[in-house]
């Protein structure tokens, strides 16, 4: 247990670290492009802002959502209802746990594994990671840019193709 | 008494997740902040016609353009979001956009090796490749009703 958290820690350090370099690149190439066309690059500045003034809410928004499902779901929860049950129960069940899960995709993978080792059907271990798609705390940014019509039927659609793509990956694991 | 401890671990709980929340949030901030001054770069810096001529306004192959672009890039949704609202703008079909999201959260790449070792290579392997088809499918039969239905 203390193992993963430490490898977690690690990793999440080295993303930070990816993370900054990055930002360093693109102020950068900001500093470089000042010099060749000040007037463009300002500009381009001013659209960033613009973008970042209009997003900031809905970030905000993001940041509240993330901490009431840190609140209410851990992984050992999930581990308690996605067990041996398969049936309609179990697909519905690992799309639903796959929409609320949360944190970064390698916290999920050992869970899964480990549940995979106590009988978890494959179908559904490709169904909760498929329905991690849909994120409940970024839904507002997404509706933000593209409209509710549009985020749900993305959704639908989304939790469907999760349930043919488990039984597509059952049928030739099988083979 | 015994509840007042209760109570009290339920509050540090909530205090706990929401510190939580702000930090996993926070190490995702510079990247947020590079994304967005990139987009401020390249709609200024870009002209139109270069995106036009990438997307040329033909369903399938912008969808699997889409797709591919969404395959091999990674990192949170909402930077996908922003980049997919902004290409939006400017002209690109909505059935390539929904595409680059969805392909975005669904298939990765670069987390494959990851997924590999501990999931199994067949695993993760087919459903890489699953998840690509099926991105360019949502992508269609989303716009789709979406158009049927506005």
């Amino acid at each position: 247990m203390m193992d993963t958290l430490e490898k977690n820690t690690k990793k999440s350090n080295k993303n930070l670290y990816y993370s900054f370099t990055f930002l360093m690149l693109v102020i950068l190439l900001y500093i470089v492009l000042f010099f060749l066309n000040s007037n463009k690059t300002l500009e381009s500045l001013f659209a960033s802002w613009n973008i970042f003034v209009s997003i900031v809410p809905v970030l905000i928004l993001v940041v509240f959502l993330i901490g009431v499902l840190n609140y209410f779901l851990k992984p050992k929860k999930v581990s308690q209802y996605l067990g041996k049950e398969s049936g309609i129960k179990g697909w519905l069940l690992s799309a639903l746990f796959g929409i609320i899960s949360h944190g970064p995709i390698y916290v999920w993978y050992p869970l899964l594994k480990n549940l995979k080792q106590h009988g978890m059907r494959t179908g559904l271990v490709a169904v909760f990671l498929y329905n991690r798609a849909i994120k409940i705390p970024l839904l507002p940014v997404m509706i933000f840019y593209f409209g509710v019509f549009f985020v749900i039927i993305l959704c639908i659609y989304m939790i469907i193709a999760s349930i043919v793509q488990g039984k597509i990956i059952e049928i030739i694991e099988a083979r | 008494m015994a509840n007042k401890e209760i109570n009290d671990s339920g509050k540090s709980n909530l205090i706990l997740s929401f510190y939580k929340a702000i930090k996993s949030f926070s190490t995702t901030l510079p990247i947020l902040f590079g994304v967005v001054l990139l987009i401020g770069l390249l709609k200024i810096y870009i002209p139109p016609a270069l995106i036009s001529s990438v997307f040329r306004g033909e369903i399938f192959q912008d969808t699997f353009i889409g797709s591919g672009i969404g395959s091999i890039s990674a990192g949170n949704p909402i930077t996908s979001y922003i980049i997919g609202g902004e290409l939006l703008k400017e002209g690109v079909s909505l059935f390539a956009v929904t595409a680059f999201i969805t392909a975005w959260v669904t298939v990765g790449i670069i987390q494959m090796p990851a997924e590999a070792s501990i999931l199994g290579k067949r695993f993760a392997l087919t459903r890489n490749i699953l998840c690509f088809i099926f991105s360019i499918l949502v992508a269609i039969f989303t716009v789709l009703t979406l158009q049927v239905l506005i």
